[in-house]
């Protein structure tokens, strides 16, 4: 019987590989085992043993041809069953890497040398293998500590509490087993406090648990906060025209795309042009260097069910206005139905915040810690404003952005946010959708 | 009880050992007929034959690995290292393949084998005839350490030591042969292999040490008796493994330990004890824990001058006790 | 035929006069079955030998050894050794044949090199098969090389103080016949005339370093006379003149004194899995030697005495294929050591 033979899954985070070259031919007999085909993986070349006896009767993928893992390749017959697949291990999300710097960092998911030499070639022999049990972190040396006894004092304590003239009784001690720790006595002592991590509650206030997101988020906020200069600039912008070009597509384009047509992706089609012309606003601060993302992946603010989250469209500079708003439109429906991946949310190299939804009409938000600028579309409002020397009622929309003032000045800042306003400002019934 | 010094006691432990139990025998370098450079074997060929009582080829690695061999066939070798200055040619057996030979064949192997290796200084015995080796075998897992500072102690140990079925690195400071003498019992019996002896009883500081230097801490601890400094000398005896729970009872008695040694300072067994004293009496110390080492030079060099500079004695381990005393 | 002298005046070492696969008949103590048996096992260590290597490819076995071209010597010996019924033998890390031939099971084997509970010589505490086999009497402790002379000698000074005839048969490359304590051995082994064989596979490579560079002297056996033993030159493709050669050593270890044997080989494959041997070894040169493969010429042998026909021939090569194939799906599905284990066997009790 006919049987497909798909590409296996050869390591963690590998997702595609290439075929090299085919080292059996339809019709050869072939014994399970025997070697069948190279493939080449960004990792790592491996030649594939053939998983069934049988004749192989056609070569699905080519030579040359990249395929995903699990992909058929190639198609036998035989009576032999498909032995047990090796567990697929969901690949892990690749943490955007640390700045590089003197101290370097742990490369993932490469092999290293092997037991007693490199492989041959110089080449990693295979990168690792998901491993089906998992690492027992259990530490095996047991320290043989007793409890601290709440009563002594560490000589930490005692100098601080002499040097300081501390009645060491009033203190209540906050350590293991009630013991008087070092910052108990600095608490005492009126001296600012470095960081207050947390405020305490009267018996009158209410208590919210916080959930694992918002947790995230309050992390995630501090540190962008706490690690990146943030500085912000504003401009307003004559959205007038665009106004009449959506309202003109609407109807239309709902009918053909069975898809709303809103302003965001006009506005991500005119960033994603501006970040092109210039690229120091689609980077990330690399500690001694700048780094330029090669890929434009926008980030689009959204209101998750428990909270912000910030879903990714990758490579948005190949997608048209069309593109970006079918783009747009998945991404909303997998935050609403709680659909989203792993991948869906990481590798944004810049985000976009339609603020102006809720009303608002001037934002300061916070980067996407490590990018290099967030930017908000504020609330459309009617205004009057001098066209020539004459007064007209136009529609007027701020957008606001915040940047990392290491990787870019208010002169860069201001050529980039002058360009997306420019080219706003010339969205008309020529511009192209599609 | 008869009184006699350290290089008796340790020949006639091998000798009752040799008697009891056929498959222990000797072998080493000059073991036989001249009874070994320090007389420690003098006697046993004549009792028990040569082939028994090896005089091996002059070749400290072959001495080693021939003895792990013999183990692995059932035999008990004792093999000696003349001096433990000689003893880095075979540390890849000792180390690389006894130490790891029942871990390594998931325990199939057993290693019932004694490595006895005179040590030590104060003899005049420059950088290649005093060195201090126990630091390297203490650090390693997979064989145990012993260095006794009596003779009765020393009796006890070894015989203890050639009825292990384990890899023993038995250390005799050189010195301590004559020098130390002791009361030994005419009856059978032998000391455990583990745990440390207190051989003074006291209440106010702790003194933790092995082999010669126990005997200065003694003496300085008599020195600082009259001066109502009551002084408590724990002896190690087995250094791997360590007895923790009497060195940290002895700390949660009197807050304040002082670890003496004449092996160099930096990563001695000196520095093992101040990690685990730190993390299991940390509440009871009252005072620094204090080390008094060999400075970190390589040995003891040959002039008189510059061996009384490097060695510990009485008088500076009385010092560095009355320091912590004050503290 | 000629007994090994020990004490040789000449400058050259003996070479081997025992008889070779193109005599016709059996060699002394063998029949048809014994080669019969042979054959197979030899087969078998070949066919796992090169699946362990493609598995390394996969990721599968992280470190590997191979055996093909010494098989004829590791097979010959240990034929050698099993019918003296009273040898005890210490490997290196490149005797997978001998190990594996002494009466591991291929799922045992593979478990060796995959890291697995059931690994019978360490259960996946050390590199594959390594550590012991006491019950086929084979130890192995390390891969340093040549730390296992010293051992076998003083194992083979235990028997004789036992009282025992057991003789310690030591396999080592031309490489550990550089180091200090293989002389060290040696010299000891001769000292005390212990029933000691030193068996050296000389292919020549010490990883890259060729003969040339690792000693000045052509035959290795030639070192037997500086040391008071008996010095021998074998064939080691030959696996009947292995075995003959063997046989004679071990009754002349036993009697008279210890032996080195050297038999001359070939390394077909690269040092480990983690070697590439295009670096320092010509193409032409690898394509040569394998024109040699014992395991072919035993095979012709076979057929030329009529032991075996070419269909059986086939059969065999068959069976060992689907062996392993069962062996394979066996180490896969294998569970990893316990971790809860890590502290055991520090000491005996």
């Amino acid at each position: 019987m006919a049987l497909i033979i798909e590409l296996p899954h050869v390591g963690e985070s590998v997702v595609e590989g290439t075929i090299g070259k085919w080292l059996k031919k339809p019709g050869d007999q072939i014994e399970r085992y025997d070697p069948l085909v190279e493939i080449v993986t960004d990792k790592v070349t491996m030649e594939m043993p053939s998983p069934v006896s049988g004749v192989l009767s056609r070569i699905i993928a080519e030579e040359g041809e990249t395929i995903p893992m699990g992909a058929p390749i190639a198609e036998f017959e035989t009576d032999d069953p498909l032995p047990p697949s090796d567990k697929k291990i969901s690949s892990e999300p690749e943490a955007t890497p640390p700045p590089v710097g003197t101290t370097g960092y742990l490369v993932k998911n490469v092999a290293p040398v092997g037991p007693t030499g490199g492989g041959p070639d110089g080449e990693p022999v295979i990168s690792d293998t998901p491993t089906t049990t998992p690492i027992n972190n259990d530490s095996p040396v047991v320290s043989k500590r007793e409890q601290p006894n709440s009563q002594r004092l560490s000589p930490a304590v005692r100098r601080l509490a002499q040097e300081n003239n501390v009645d060491v009784s009033a203190i209540h001690g906050t350590g293991v087993g009630g013991r008087i720790t070092r910052d108990d006595v600095m608490a005492s002592i009126s001296t600012p406090q470095t960081t207050p991590t947390s405020n305490p509650a009267d018996s009158e206030d209410t208590i919210l648990k916080i959930t694992p997101i918002r947790k995230m988020i309050a992390e995630a906020m501090v540190r962008s906060v706490s690690q990146i200069p943030h500085a912000w600039s504003t401009i307003e912008t004559d959205v007038s025209s665009l106004v009449i070009v959506r309202s003109t597509h609407r109807k239309a384009f709902i009918e053909k795309e069975s898809v709303e047509l809103t302003y965001l992706p006009f506005i991500i089609k005119m960033v994603v042009e501006s970040l092109r012309e210039n690229p120091t606003l689609n980077a990330t601060w690399g500690g001694d260097t700048i780094i330029l993302k090669n890929r434009i992946n926008i980030g689009v603010a959204m209101a998750g069910p428990e909270g912000l989250i910030v879903p990714v469209i990758k490579d948005a500079d190949r997608l048209s206005i069309v593109g970006l708003a079918h783009a747009v439109s998945d991404l909303t429906f997998k935050v609403k139905n709680r659909k989203l991946s792993v991948e869906d949310v990481q590798e944004g190299t810049f985000t976009v915040n339609n603020t102006g939804v809720l009303g608002s009409i001037s934002s300061q938000p916070i980067i996407n810690y490590p990018q290099a600028a967030i930017l908000t579309t504020e609330a459309i409002q009617k205004k009057p404003v001098v066209i020539g020397d004459g007064i007209a009622i136009r529609s007027i929309m701020n957008i606001c952005m915040s940047f990392d003032h290491r990787i870019n000045d208010g002169a860069e800042s201001s050529t980039f946010l002058q360009s997306i306003k420019r080219r706003i400002e010339s969205i008309n019934l020529d511009t192209p959708v599609y | 009880m008869a009184v006699i010094s350290v290089i008796e006691a340790v020949r006639s432990a091998m000798q009752e050992e040799m008697r009891r139990d056929k498959s222990v025998f000797v072998l080493g370098e000059d073991v036989g007929k001249r009874g070994g450079v320090f007389l420690s074997t003098q006697g046993l060929i004549d009792e028990f034959g040569e082939s028994r009582v090896i005089d091996t080829p002059l070749a400290e690695a072959s001495i080693m690995g021939i003895a792990l061999g013999a183990a692995f066939k059932g035999m008990r070798p004792i093999p000696e290292v003349q001096f433990s200055d000689f003893v880095w040619p075979s540390i890849n057996q000792l180390v690389g393949e006894a130490a790891r030979a029942r871990y390594g064949s998931n325990g199939q192997l057993t290693v019932p084998m004694v490595v006895r290796i005179p040590y030590g200084g104060g003899i005049r015995g420059g950088l290649y005839h005093s060195q201090n080796v126990e630091s390297f075998f203490f650090h390693v897992p997979g064989l145990k350490v012993v260095s006794p500072g009596t003779p009765y102690d020393a009796k006890g140990l070894l015989k203890s030591a050639i009825r292990d079925d384990n890899l023993i690195i038995f250390l005799e400071h050189k010195k301590s042969y004559r020098l130390v003498r002791g009361e030994v019992p005419e009856e059978e019996y032998t000391i455990p292999i583990g745990p440390a002896d207190v051989k003074r009883q006291g209440s106010n500081i702790t003194v933790v040490s092995y082999g010669l230097m126990l005997h200065h801490c003694l003496e300085a601890a008599e020195l600082l008796s009259q001066e109502d400094v009551d002084v408590e000398v724990v002896d190690l005896r087995t250094l791997r493994p360590l007895d923790t729970e009497t060195i940290i009872n002895s700390v949660k008695k009197t807050g304040k330990i002082l670890i003496v040694h004449e092996d160099n300072l930096t990563g001695g067994v000196g520095a093992e004890i101040a990690a685990i004293v730190a993390d299991q009496a940390f509440e009871y110390l009252d005072g620094p824990i204090s080390r008094l080492c060999g400075p970190d030079i390589p040995t003891m060099p040959f002039a008189q001058s510059l061996e009384d500079a490097y060695l510990p004695n009485t008088d500076k381990v009385a010092a560095a006790l009355r320091e912590l005393a004050q503290y | 035929m000629t007994q090994p002298r020990s004490g040789s005046k000449n400058r050259s070492a003996r070479s081997s006069s025992s008889r070779k696969a193109s005599d016709a008949g059996l060699p002394k103590g063998i029949s048809a079955e014994d080669l019969i048996d042979y054959y197979k096992r030899m087969v078998l260590v070949r066919t796992i030998d090169e699946r362990i290597w493609m598995m390394n490819r996969q990721g599968k076995v992280p470190i590997a050894a191979s055996s093909q071209g010494h098989e004829a010597t590791q097979l010959g010996s240990l034929l050698a050794a099993e019918k003296d019924g009273d040898c005890f033998l210490f490997t290196y890390y490149r005797d997978l044949a001998v190990k594996m031939a002494a009466g591991l099971t291929p799922a045992q084997v593979m478990k060796s090199f995959m890291g697995k509970e059931g690994d019978p010589y360490s259960n996946g505490r050390q590199f594959p098969l390594q550590g012991a086999d006491l019950e086929h009497k084979i130890i192995q402790l390390s891969n340093v090389v040549a730390a296992g002379l010293t051992q076998a000698v003083g194992y083979a000074l235990a028997s004789r103080m036992q009282g025992e005839n057991t003789v310690s048969i030591v396999y080592f490359g031309d490489g550990a016949s550089s180091q200090g304590e293989t002389h060290e051995a040696m010299n000891f082994a001769g000292v005390h005339k212990l029933p000691v064989i030193f068996l050296c596979e000389n292919n020549h490579y010490a990883i890259s370093v060729p003969q040339k560079s690792q000693m000045a002297i052509t035959d290795i056996a030639n070192r037997a006379e500086g040391y008071g033993l008996a010095g021998v030159v074998v064939d080691g493709m030959d696996i009947i003149e292995v075995y003959e050669a063997t046989r004679e050593a071990i009754s002349h270890a036993r009697n008279q004194g210890p032996v080195l044997l050297e038999m001359k080989l070939e390394r077909f494959m690269p040092h480990t899995t983690d070697d590439d041997d295009k670096r320092y070894r010509p193409a032409e040169e690898v394509d040569n030697i394998r024109q040699r493969d014992p395991v072919i010429t035993m095979g012709q042998y076979m057929t030329q005495q009529g032991f075996l026909d070419p269909e059986q021939i086939d059969e065999i090569s068959k069976e060992a294929t689907a062996s392993i194939n069962n062996a394979t799906d066996e180490g896969e599905e294998a569970p990893l050591p316990d971790p809860s284990t890590i502290f055991d066997y520090l000491f005996k009790d």
